[in-house]
């Protein structure tokens, strides 16, 4: 049931429609592009183990270039993302809470 | 602890390490210790069941992270690195990844719709006493299914400690001591254990493996020995005085183990004599359905998902699963280190089956050090055996502590005495307590024979096909109806058992013990693997088709029965979305109890 658009209540607001989806936008587009660049790297090392297995043979500092990748290096690269994902999202509820009282 | 005197004289006389033997009853001894302590301070039945909702994050981030490195990330990791090689590497990165998902998606929305337990979140979200009881079902089906290599890791570590020991001895003795400590201490005393267990499981990972790299070499030293031309090994020290040891024949060659696309991922390929080039994309599919499995499995599991009401809010939650991905990252690099020092300088393992061969590399390394620097080595040894106690130990606690809730809040509380007294429901806890463990226990004397990290396996695969895509899409569609949930996370998690029992009775009738004659019947089975090694991946690992049918038959479901969605949708949206200072999810108990009248 559409509440209505014209109450300046900020009750009726967070109640509202609008406020509800753009919330649900806002936490799927961050959370999306965070999985997003999880997700090229985890499904992407085993196409590129597929489709060039001599390089990622090559040695570094006694690792195959693959294993240095996801015996060490995968683990760093993940802590960036959910670093970077926990400061964004704790920062749109801020703005969140934020916009939902000053109207 | 008066009894360790007489016990550790014993030892020595039946040829025991008394260092293993002292190192492994102080881990037995603390835990008991504490859970009795806490005992005295956990009085509510909040307490009991999530902690009074009161646990830091650094606290609660620890327990998670003690809970989840199981017997299969503590001893199955090393030993199936050191058998299989790369592939293996998968297992470690997906336990430890799998967090990302929990904390992208599930997380922090779950935190703020508040509930005790999983189905206490499939019943509000549906307003479905029947949707509780069928999520209920799940919580002790997956956790039967992840104690039992719990157990076999505590059978199989008694008995390497104490040669001789029934095996059935051991896993009595751990789920008896285990049970005892949850029935009296709660998920309070529980979560101080398991906070303290993870400490000692790193530092039983950690030193062994800087002193054993001190001695024979550091990780890329080591693996610049196996499958390098020697241009590129000239360019490394050479370990002179330690060199490699020759491989036996049953050991996987260098070059096949060092690479992608191994032994595991091209064992149904191979057994069905099939070229190279037509073997690999199998070994590709192989090895996504396995990272999908693991990692939507890690986002499902129940006795994870649980801790995360402990959390004071949804902020600390999300900071908790930041803090866990740390932890267990830092753990899950230490295993192959040891699983490929393990292929340099204890390569007689290969020649062992099941726990008497490369699953007890873990266990079995430090001794190397004993043949050189005497107590040094037992010290070591008796660090390994106490991290293997904790591992499997916590893991255990963490699940009972889980299912029990399941028992006297959901079974007990709510379908059988809703009106009982809080008091009544203490005492359930704890009779619920004794009553899974002891489930627990003859469970775990039956799986001698199987394989630690494949049973955890087949529980991460059943979670990532019925509870991952239940919160997944609960939390982000708000068109799901009840039907559509059920619908998927019952076809999606019964077809994942199925596949996975299938391939169990498969590989049982290769067995050449009793088990191989009484699964004799299925041997069949695997002349028809040999001619369809694709039907063999599949159904060994299911997720890849499993986890897409579930999510799938939710959305078919639940638009055929679109008129099925709860009334008051927006709201139960607005609390699992809307942050939680805006004060939303007071608003909705009212309305709910003034509505419902419960």
């Amino acid at each position: 049931m559409p509440q209505p658009q014209t109450a300046p209540d900020p009750i009726d607001k967070i109640h509202s429609e609008s406020f509800l989806r753009d919330l649900m936008r806002r936490q799927l587009v961050l959370s999306t592009g965070c999985a997003l660049a999880f997700l090229v790297a985890l499904l992407g090392l085993p196409l590129v183990n597929y489709l060039a297995p001599a390089m990622m043979a090559r040695r570094v500092g006694g690792f195959t270039l693959s294993w240095l990748v996801l015996g060490v290096l995968f683990f760093p690269y993940v802590w960036a993302i959910s670093f970077h994902f926990i400061r964004r999202s704790l920062a749109l509820e801020a703005s969140e809470v934020e916009e939902a009282r000053r109207r | 602890m008066i009894t360790a005197p007489p016990a550790l004289l014993l030892a020595q006389a039946a040829g025991i390490d008394p260092w293993i033997v002292a190192f492994s009853l102080v881990t037995v001894a603390v835990t008991v210790w504490m859970g009795f302590r806490s005992a005295k301070t956990s009085k509510t039945a909040g307490d009991f069941f999530v902690a009074g909702r009161s646990v830091s994050v650094g606290w609660n981030a620890s327990a998670i992270s003690g809970e989840y490195l199981s017997a299969a990330s503590f001893m199955g990791i090393a030993g199936m690195v050191m058998a299989i090689g790369y592939d293996a590497l998968w297992y470690p990165v997906c336990y430890a990844c799998g967090y990302l998902f929990l904390l992208l998606f599930i997380a922090g929305p779950l935190r703020r719709f508040g509930a005790y337990t999983i189905p206490d979140f499939a019943e509000g979200r549906y307003d479905s006493p029947l949707f509780r009881k069928i999520a209920v079902c799940f919580v002790l089906f997956i956790g039967f299914f992840y104690t039992m290599p719990q157990m076999k890791g505590a059978g199989t570590t008694l008995a390497y400690i104490f040669p001789g020991l029934p095996y059935w001895v051991g896993v009595a003795v751990v789920g008896a001591v285990i049970t005892l400590n949850v029935a009296l201490g709660g998920m309070k005393g529980i979560t101080l254990v398991q906070a303290m267990q993870y400490w000692m499981k790193m530092f039983a990972i950690s030193v062994p493996v800087f002193v054993l790299a001190a001695v024979f070499g550091g990780y890329g030293e080591n693996l610049s020995a196996i499958a390098a031309t020697p241009a590129e090994r000239t360019a490394l020290v050479q370990n002179v005085e330690h060199p490699r040891l020759e491989l036996p024949a049953k050991a996987p060659a260098d070059e096949a183990w060092i690479s992608p696309f191994g032994p595991l991922t091209s064992k149904a390929a191979k057994a069905a004599n099939l070229p190279p080039e037509e073997a690999r994309p199998l070994s590709l599919l192989y090895t996504y359905s396995l990272i999908i499995a693991l990692v939507c499995g890690t986002a499902g599991l129940p006795h994870i998902l649980v801790r995360f009401y402990t959390n004071p809010d949804g902020v600390a939650a999300k900071r908790t699963t930041m803090w866990v991905m740390i932890l267990i990252g830092v753990f899950y690099v230490f295993p192959p280190v040891i699983g490929v020092l393990g292929r340099n300088f204890m390569p007689e393992l290969y020649n062992g089956l099941g726990a008497k061969g490369t699953d007890k590399i873990v266990l079995e390394l430090p001794t190397l050090i004993r043949a050189q620097y005497g107590m040094l080595g037992s010290v070591l040894s008796g660090i390994a055996c106490a991290g293997a106690f904790a591992a499997f130990m916590s893991t255990f606690s963490g699940l009972l502590v889980s299912m029990t809730g399941a028992v006297a809040h959901d079974v007990y509380g709510r379908m059988l005495r809703p009106d009982s007294t809080p008091e009544q429901r203490m005492k359930m806890f704890k009779f619920a307590a004794i009553g899974i463990g002891a489930v627990s226990v003859g469970l775990g004397c039956c799986v001698e024979p199987l394989e630690i990290n494949f049973m955890v396996g087949q529980a991460f695969a059943i979670a990532a096909a019925s509870y991952f895509p239940l919160l997944f899409m609960s939390v982000w569609w708000r068109g799901m109806t009840m039907k559509g949930a059920a619908t998927g996370m019952l076809s999606g998690g019964v077809l994942a058992l199925l596949a996975a029992a299938l391939t169990n009775a498969s590989n049982l009738a290769l067995d050449k013990g009793p088990m191989g004659k009484l699964f004799a019947p299925f041997a069949p089975l695997n002349e028809f693997w040999a001619q369809h090694p694709l039907l063999r991946i599949l159904c060994e690992q299911p997720a890849i088709w499993t986890v897409p049918l579930a999510i799938g038959l939710m959305i078919v479901v639940s638009k055929a029965t679109a008129r099925d969605v709860p009334k008051d949708i927006r709201m139960k949206m607005l609390v699992l979305h809307a942050p939680e200072a805006l004060g939303l999810k007071n608003e909705y108990i009212q309305e709910h109890q003034a509505g419902a009248g419960h």
